[in-house]
């Protein structure tokens, strides 16, 4: 059978990743530059007998999907900056309940309406901490339409896995990209179903009582198992709680699922690396301008070569620093005032030896401009 | 079966003070439910914050305690996705009126089957006693130490103009009339909204010299009549109790279904 092949944008490469993951329930609000995502959805989840709606703000979106997760659906909502913020607050209730969801972030200029039709990454900081209280959060991106496809197919599968919601922070130019998409034949990319629990009816289950592993296996709401879930700190039964036991126990929990997962968690691309006295360290849709660079630089005999992070948390520290070991100097990418770029500091052996290269004008960053900070690096001047 | 069948006893006691309706409303809730004969895997109870909202963590049921004012939000997403199941959603007066208005409202609008009960203490009494959106002009409150100067909302007028299909309103005096009437919302196919007058002797009472909870019953049964009676038609002060509105349109599950009949017809 001949692959299929759409030559589609990235919002709607999300829409297909989605579906390909098993997508069964989606609430969402209108926000440029995510609406494509709803309005496709809004077409195709009732065509495999899924359910979409509509709701009457990203609040309400975030809280539907968590909901419906709960029955035991496959869940998303998708939405730009100041959606974003407005979700924040069920997205830790999410973190705390434990309720696998995958929340897009198309990112737009900010702070506030900003550039609603221009591509930043200034929510990359927000993803992580944008909600209240000590957490771990996992958050993928993706700078092609292709790779649109497979991280959103991995931000459902890391949600099943640890239970947690996963943020999927793409940018305007990646939304709006036109590109050639290979869907990948059915089986051809594992899923993660959710782990559901074995315990019979008429028995006891604990909702937040953790396998030998750490995962918790659940239990659809709805079905033969009654518990509760809070937003409260709880114990083994979901049930309320302040014993100061429970309550270490549970932080510990919800951040440690994470954090000691991080190698598995992490997904990069590399580019040229082995050798390479300069590193750029970029990720989104500034890692092609970056890319680009790297090939024309190589062609030239420059040893330079990319380090393209798809994982942005739990931070890939473990990474960046093998493989920024040798370099003499390291060049972060990205738009906005420099939001990875200090986590890569925090990583590496010598934090002296790590750039900015950025643009936040709302013009997307060139090839020229990655170029013209290299050269002031360099000393060779712009 | 017998109420206390419906309970989590081993998490009793429960948080509520001396004297608080919430009680009395959770009673006459199990009683209802009791009567139509639902089994406790069939009940999904969503709730918000605030006194009360912890009645989920007491019953029996599929319990989800959410965050302040999205309850309406949580359970939409909980009855679309599994529309068998009856979903009840119990509300404070802020939680469903201040900072969850816009989710009751739209709920209303879409007349999603559930049960919305309005537990209007006309007080925030988890905080402390802070105004709500149902204080009422000229009560006393801790963020109104000079008199409430903000009307309140008119739960039964409101619901009915964002289009929920079964209202009605009665007291934590009245409770035959609370059990018949949840019995009737539950039932209800379409959005269901209760505002039960529910007495928070602590704060509302104590702001407001409304005496004890005996009192502020005593209140209750003076100040309201059912709708059709003689003493309401006498008496315009009084406050009627009763259902004020019951009438079936397209629910919004219902209306989903027959999208996705014609997605998949579409597509073939």
């Amino acid at each position: 059978m001949p692959q299929v092949v759409k030559f589609v944008q990235g919002n709607e490469a999300c829409v297909e990743g989605a579906l390909y993951a098993g997508l069964n329930f989606f609430a969402g609000y209108p926000i440029t530059p995510s609406t494509e995502i709803a309005e496709h959805l809004s077409l195709r989840l009732p065509q495999v007998g899924a359910k979409f709606i509509e709701m009457e703000d990203e609040i309400a979106s975030m809280s539907a999907i968590i909901g419906a997760s709960l029955t035991g659906c496959k869940v998303m909502t998708a939405t730009s900056g100041p959606g974003f913020s407005l979700m924040q607050e069920a997205l830790g209730y999410a973190v705390m309940a434990e309720i696998p969801c995958v929340v897009v972030n198309v990112q737009r200029g900010g702070p506030s309406t900003g550039l609603p039709t221009h591509a930043s990454q200034g929510d990359v900081m927000q993803a992580r901490w944008g909600t209240h209280g000590d957490h771990s959060i996992i958050a993928l991106t993706a700078g092609t339409v292709q790779d649109v496809f497979r991280m959103t197919v991995e931000a459902f599968n890391l949600a099943e896995t640890y239970r947690t919601p996963v943020v999927l922070l793409f940018d305007e130019v990646t939304g709006h990209t036109r590109e050639r998409l290979f869907l990948p034949e059915p089986d051809e990319i594992p899923l993660v179903e959710r782990l559901r629990t074995s315990v019979p009816q008429d028995v006891n289950y604990h909702p937040y009582l953790p396998r030998e592993d750490g995962r918790l296996p659940m239990s659809d709401f709805g079905g033969v198992h009654r518990y509760n879930v809070t937003g409260l700190y709880h114990d083994m039964w979901g049930f309320p709680s302040e014993d100061p036991h429970t309550v270490h126990d549970l932080i510990h929990h919800l951040v440690d699922k994470i954090e000691t997962s991080v190698n598995s968690i992490a997904l990069y691309k590399e580019y040229y690396l082995d050798d390479a006295e300069c590193i750029l360290i970029s990720y989104g849709s500034p890692a092609r301008s970056a890319r680009h660079l790297v090939e024309s630089g190589r062609l030239s005999g420059e040893r330079i070569g990319l380090l393209e992070l798809q994982t942005l948390w739990p931070f890939p520290a473990h990474v960046v620093r093998e493989r920024c070991r040798e370099a003499s100097y390291v060049v972060v990418v990205e738009m906005n005032m420099g939001q990875i770029v200090k986590s890569v500091k925090e990583a590496v052996d010598r934090p002296e030896r790590v750039f900015l290269a950025n643009r936040v004008d709302g013009t997307f960053i060139t090839y020229k401009d990655i170029g013209n900070t290299l050269r002031l690096i360099q000393g060779r001047g712009v | 079966m017998p109420i206390k069948d419906y309970l989590r006893e081993r998490f009793f006691p429960h948080i509520w003070c001396p004297g608080c309706g919430h009680g009395t409303v959770l009673n006459c809730l199990l009683r209802a439910v009791e009567r139509i004969g639902l089994s406790k895997n069939e009940i999904v109870m969503v709730s918000g914050i605030g006194c009360s909202s912890r009645i989920s963590g007491y019953v029996d049921f599929h319990t989800l305690h959410t965050m302040h004012g999205r309850a309406a939000a949580v359970a939409t997403g909980v009855k679309i996705s599994r529309p068998e199941l009856t979903v009840i959603v119990p509300m404070g007066d802020g939680d469903s009126l201040a900072i969850g208005g816009n989710h009751f409202i739209h709920a209303a609008r879409r007349n999603i089957d559930m049960t919305a009960l309005v537990m209007n203490n006309r007080i925030y009494g988890m905080t402390g006693g802070q105004h709500s959106p149902l204080t009422g002009y000229g009560s006393g409150a801790t963020t109104a130490p000079y008199k409430n100067i903000e009307p309140s909302f008119q739960v039964v007028d409101l619901a009915m103009a964002a289009g929920a299909t079964f209202v009605a309103r009665t007291t934590t005096y009245h409770v035959r009339q609370l059990v018949d009437v949840l019995v009737k919302a539950i039932r209800h196919k379409g959005f269901s909204v209760v505002e039960i007058w529910s007495q928070c002797p602590t704060y509302f009472g104590r702001k407001n010299k409304a005496g004890d909870a005996v009192a502020m019953l005593k209140h209750y049964k003076e100040s309201t009549a059912a709708i059709g009676s003689e003493a309401l038609e006498q008496n315009p002060n009084l406050v009627g109790r009763g259902v004020f509105l019951d009438e079936q349109r397209p629910e919004l599950c219902e209306e989903y279904e027959r999208v996705i009949q014609q997605a998949r017809q579409g597509r073939q």
